[in-house]
């Protein structure tokens, strides 16, 4: 599956492993409550370690892990909410979060230009065809308003 | 009024064209119906009953002639040749075809104009007093801030998906014309007791379902906070809103559960960690006022003695002034209402040839600009005393000068069931019948002030709950009753009305509306207003005489 990565269209290497499935080697991303419940075992991965934020999980709650953690996916359960937009936000900007931050879920092409603008570098969208839809997006606007954001 | 630099112009320009690319995308059927319905509500446009419906954005109600005469030419060219104007001192356009509406938007672009954010579950046009920067009651025009956060609500990439819609009003005088106690935020103007001027800062009011008077949740906020203060509050809503019920998303409703001291303690921790870094600096601030400088007024304007002449030689000239103009800070001038509930339309209807003169007028009379004000009217704020007999005359010769603003015809009304999907019942019908009834304008003038507000659905987009009159449509196994309270006010005094009994078929509604004033005539002592009388005795001598 091609995601897309800083504004370039790559391979992934990712894999979301649901909560009842085994872990596996390589770089995998797990729900914040497994990463809690099992924080020991996945400091002995082999490979990377991601967490995925429901909307309604709480960025504080992983916030003294950060340094462990390469990636942290935004997973969309409908593109109408927009909790994943203020998670990006505090990620960033209040938790000095530098690595990966990928949505993934059910969200609209149309969605990643605000995506970016709040922090989000990596989008697994639904279809080569929507991925191919949001990298043209990605330059819709040159101004801004807000100077806090991106 | 703000005129736009080039960042704004092009941000707008770019708006157009990334529409542009959804509506293609949608006619191709590459976008579904629930995507593309979000993206373009974003953009003020809703599928209605007969055909889509466009918003336009009027910021904080502000117009200049060269904008009116813009959307006279839009309601000439895309649409049936008139507009409509709403409580969100917006613009809309009923008849547009889904697939012109990027042309519009260009064309609207070209005039600064946009319909950004007018719709959408995101941070909705601010409104404000119409008669900012020139009433007599003013603590600070409000204008500036209403720009400065108009900026940082156009395309704010957090806050585009929120549970619910979001509404900011702003009040910079004495008595709110804002309505602030019934938006999401309300912001005051205040002055503390060092002298400083700052916001007494609102939060959880609101219309629809389930209406609400705001709760104050800081008595004062300082003016370099402004920006910061808001972005808490709507984060804490953001995350914490309700998404599992779409009637109960609003902020009100989080307010309401979690209670203000909670809320409170939310917004203010929020607030705490991000104040520093967005404050609006006293240079920024005095940059947007510098765009709202009052016009060169003229000194002499209060020597004219034609003023008094001609009102003192026409009865209906001296009416027109008492009812449709108002106290100007500047001795001479006064700020004068165009009426657009005249008997036979529409309320808030305005057609292309009306809003081309009322941009010619607002050239010759008052320094090009115009305001849209929340009760569906259009205000010309600075005019000279000795020009108000000849603007009168023209008003008056394109039906623009009925004289009865304030008064029981001056209705809020929805477009009801004849435009909207939502309504359950006929609006507009019933205002006109309403106007029929009331046809002799002595009776009306005997009445005084009173505002009916009427709503076609619990959505409440003509603010009923807080009509002195309200009637609200409701739809009964396929038939339209209506449910009508006494007693509600937006104003400084805010309340909600109280309802009077079971809801009416269509043909007692304006029965019963004679009814209570009749009623209202019978128990009044002097001079006293309907809303006074209603407060003074109860609702039951009117429950009596209708039920």
């Amino acid at each position: 599956m091609k995601i897309i990565k800083d504004k370039q269209i790559i391979e992934d290497s990712w894999q979301h492993i649901a909560d009842e499935t085994e872990l596996v080697d390589g770089d995998i991303t797990v729900s914040l409550s497994r990463w809690q419940q099992q924080t020991t075992e996945l400091a002995n991965h082999k490979g990377n370690i991601g967490i995925r934020l429901a909307p309604a999980d709480i960025v504080e709650d992983i916030s003294k892990d950060l340094e462990k953690i390469s990636l942290i996916a935004l997973e969309f359960p409908a593109f109408t909410d927009g909790r994943s937009f203020t998670q990006a936000r505090l990620l960033r900007s209040r938790y000095g979060f530098e690595g990966e931050v990928r949505a993934i879920g059910s969200y609209m092409p149309d969605q990643v230009f605000y995506l970016m603008r709040v922090g989000v570098n990596s989008f697994q969208l639904g279809s080569e065809k929507e991925t191919e839809t949001a990298l043209s997006t990605m330059n819709d606007f040159t101004v801004k308003y807000q100077a806090s954001t991106h | 009024m703000y005129q736009y630099n080039d960042d704004d112009q092009t941000l707008i320009n770019e708006r157009v064209t990334q529409y542009r690319g959804q509506t293609e995308r949608y006619l191709k059927g590459d976008l579904g119906e629930d995507e593309f319905r979000a993206l373009r509500l974003m953009n003020g446009l809703y599928v209605q009953t007969h055909a889509p419906m466009l918003r336009v954005a009027g910021p904080y109600g502000l117009l200049s002639s060269k904008q009116l005469r813009m959307l006279a030419h839009v309601a000439r060219k895309y649409d049936k040749s008139y507009a409509h104007i709403t409580t969100r001192q917006n613009i809309q356009f009923n008849w547009p075809d889904l697939k012109d509406v990027p042309d519009i938007l260009a064309d609207l672009a070209s005039v600064q104009m946009h319909s950004i954010q007018t719709s959408g579950n995101c941070l909705r046009n601010t409104t404000t007093d119409h008669l900012a920067g020139v009433c007599t009651d003013e603590i600070e025009d409000p204008r500036p801030y209403c720009e400065i956060i108009r900026q940082w609500t156009i395309l704010h990439p957090e806050f585009a998906y929120l549970p619910r819609k979001f509404k900011i009003a702003v009040s910079g005088s004495e008595q709110d014309r804002a309505a602030t106690q019934l938006h999401d935020i309300g912001l005051h103007i205040v002055k503390n007791d060092q002298g400083e001027l700052g916001f007494r800062v609102l939060v959880g009011g609101g219309l629809g379902r389930t209406p609400v008077i705001g709760k104050v949740i800081r008595p004062f906020l300082e003016k370099k906070h402004l920006l910061s203060y808001l972005e808490a509050i709507v984060r804490v809503y953001n995350l914490n809103g309700r998404r599992d019920n779409k009637y109960k998303a609003r902020i009100k409703i989080l307010v309401k559960e979690s209670g203000i001291e909670q809320m409170t303690e939310w917004v203010e921790a929020e607030w705490q960690q991000i104040k520093e870094g967005m404050e609006v600096s006293d240079e920024r601030i005095a940059e947007i006022q510098a765009h709202f400088t009052p016009p060169t007024y003229e000194s002499d304007a209060e020597q004219d003695s034609s003023f008094a002449a001609n009102q003192a030689q026409s009865a209906a000239f001296s009416t027109w002034v008492k009812y449709n103009t108002a106290d100007h800070k500047i001795a001479g001038y006064r700020a004068a209402f165009v009426s657009l509930k005249a008997p036979d339309v529409a309320p808030g209807d305005v057609t292309d040839e009306q809003l081309d003169a009322i941009a010619n007028l607002a050239d010759q009379y008052s320094f090009g600009e115009a305001r849209n004000t929340h009760r569906q009217n259009i205000v010309l704020a600075d005019i000279k005393q000795a020009d108000l007999f000849e603007l009168w005359k023209k008003l008056d010769a394109l039906s623009l000068a009925t004289p009865n603003i304030g008064t029981a015809t001056d209705m809020i009304c929805c477009p009801g069931l004849d435009f909207c999907a939502l309504a359950n019942a006929g609006s507009i019908d019933i205002a006109k019948e309403i106007n029929d009834a009331l046809d002799n304008i002595d009776y009306l003038h005997d009445i005084g002030d009173l505002k009916i507000n009427m709503s076609g659905c619990m959505n409440g987009c003509a603010h009923q709950s807080v009509g002195h009159i309200g009637i609200l449509g409701v739809d009964k196994k396929g038939v339209e009753w209506y449910q009508l309270t006494l007693g509600g006010s937006s104003e400084n005094e805010a309340a909600l009305g109280e309802r009077l009994g079971p809801a009416l078929a269509k043909d007692q509604v304006t029965q019963a509306v004679s009814t209570i004033l009749d009623v209202y005539l019978k128990q009044r002592l002097d001079e006293e207003a309907f809303l006074d009388t209603v407060k003074r005795v109860g609702v039951t001598p009117f429950k009596e005489a209708i039920y």
